[in-house]
């Protein structure tokens, strides 16, 4: 599990369960890793202003990960970690490898 | 004291800074960190830390997380992924606005806003970061076995990820600008040992290209300014890095020809009052461990400083 203050998807039943749950929905999927943590930590800080949106991360290693990995929107991805934002459970954006704080709430905003 | 009133404010929360705001706060003095991303500053860029004086092998995240704890637990504010938008050195009292409407002030100053990555500036780098460009090998070389990749620059870095990448790349292709390499001597016989990697040398990268994902890479050579492209699958980019000081161009704070700030042996620069540590500053070591050096004798001079008002 990562070690994050975000929620965790941890299976793909989870995944579906909250993509049909949930209107605005961002799920950063990657490693403990020196590209990924910046992103964590910058939603960790956006999930406080952005009340209309779950904020979650999953693990990239763990098999039911292949729902973000085989997206077709992740199609080409070669850098961690892979975030995707969901709008009534589908993909309006993907972004691939580190993203800061600004570059993040920007999407959030155009798309939520 | 009101709320937005510090002794110091402390801009840049990696090991200079938090190690500055430890030594500060912990001697009473009231202290702020801002930083304008992550906790950690390039720490946290780092797997795996090995070589930090007293702490077994550790990962940079950890290491950060304990700096930050430690800044905390002597009573540390500290303000993280903030938008800086001014700040006003000049004068007794200093003041720091971030987010264009939050006004802090403060008796000094510590500078202590670290460094990044270069990038090559070329065309398609940015388009395919992520999509076959990367600057983390730890964090990204899986995506590339049996693959042939490029890693572009001459520094332990590039030498010794072109080593590690091997693990996963079929071919690695080291482009270095000169025709020698800057390494560690061992990087460099590591590297020429290893049956996967092949060198250009005196070659600039010119162009990325590719249509979804990177496809190939355009190559000058400086020597013959005679153009070849390569068909690859990835590029590993490390060359250097340079000091996040872009805020202070045009500001009262001297700064040397490659906009690194400038500091007397008190680690105060040109404004009386304002500090500066760690990788921000003109130097020729940047480690953690120089970096805490820093922090520390700043942020006692800039105690020695508040006091003496």
């Amino acid at each position: 599990m990562l070690q994050t203050n975000l929620k965790h998807v941890e299976s793909e039943a989870q995944y579906s369960e909250i993509l049909q749950n949930n209107e605005n929905v961002i799920i950063c999927c990657g490693r403990m890793g020196p590209m990924c943590v910046p992103v964590y930590d910058a939603m960790e800080d956006l999930e406080k202003e952005y009340t209309n949106v779950k904020f979650y991360d999953m693990e990239f290693d763990i098999p039911d990960a292949h729902v973000i990995r085989n997206l077709p929107e992740c199609r080409g991805f070669m850098g961690l970690p892979f975030t995707v934002y969901y709008k009534n459970g589908k993909v309006v954006t993907a972004t691939t490898s580190i993203q800061n704080y600004e570059q993040i709430k920007e999407i959030l905003e155009r798309e939520f | 004291m009101e709320s937005n009133q510090y002794d110091v404010i402390v801009i840049g929360a990696g090991p200079a800074g938090l190690t500055a705001g430890i030594y500060s706060s912990r001697a009473k003095i009231k202290t702020l960190i801002i930083d304008t991303g992550t906790i950690g500053g390039q720490m946290i860029l780092t797997f795996e830390i090995a070589n930090y004086p007293g702490v077994e092998s550790t990962t940079g995240y950890q290491l950060a997380k304990t700096m930050k704890n430690q800044a905390k637990s002597f009573g540390c504010d500290i303000l993280s992924n903030v938008r800086l938008t001014d700040v006003e050195f000049d004068g007794k009292i200093k003041s720091v606005t971030i987010n264009e409407k939050d006004k802090y002030t403060a008796k000094a100053i510590i500078w202590a806003t670290g460094g990044r990555s270069r990038m090559l500036n070329v065309p398609g780098e940015k388009k395919f970061k992520g999509r076959g460009i990367s600057y983390c090998a730890t964090c990204d070389g899986d995506f590339f076995q049996d693959k042939e990749i490029v890693v572009i620059g001459g520094g332990n870095s590039a030498l010794e990820e072109a080593v590690a990448l091997t693990k996963y790349a079929s071919k690695v292709t080291i482009i270095h600008e000169f025709d020698h390499f800057q390494a560690f001597e061992h990087a460099v016989l590591e590297a020429k040992k290893n049956p996967k990697i092949s060198f250009i040398m005196e070659s600039h990268v010119q162009e990325f290209t590719g249509n979804t994902s990177l496809e190939k890479v355009r190559i000058k050579n400086l020597k013959t300014s005679k153009i070849t492209e390569m068909s690859i699958d990835g590029a590993f980019i490390f060359v250097g890095y340079e000091a996040n000081n872009d805020f202070l161009k045009d500001k009262e704070i001297k700064l040397n020809d490659w906009n690194e700030v400038v500091v007397n042996s008190n680690y105060q620069t040109s404004v009386e009052g304002v500090f500066a540590a760690g990788d921000a500053l003109a130097k020729r070591y940047r480690q953690i461990t120089t970096a805490v050096a820093d922090g520390t004798i700043a942020a006692l001079n800039a105690i020695e400083y508040i006091n003496r008002k």
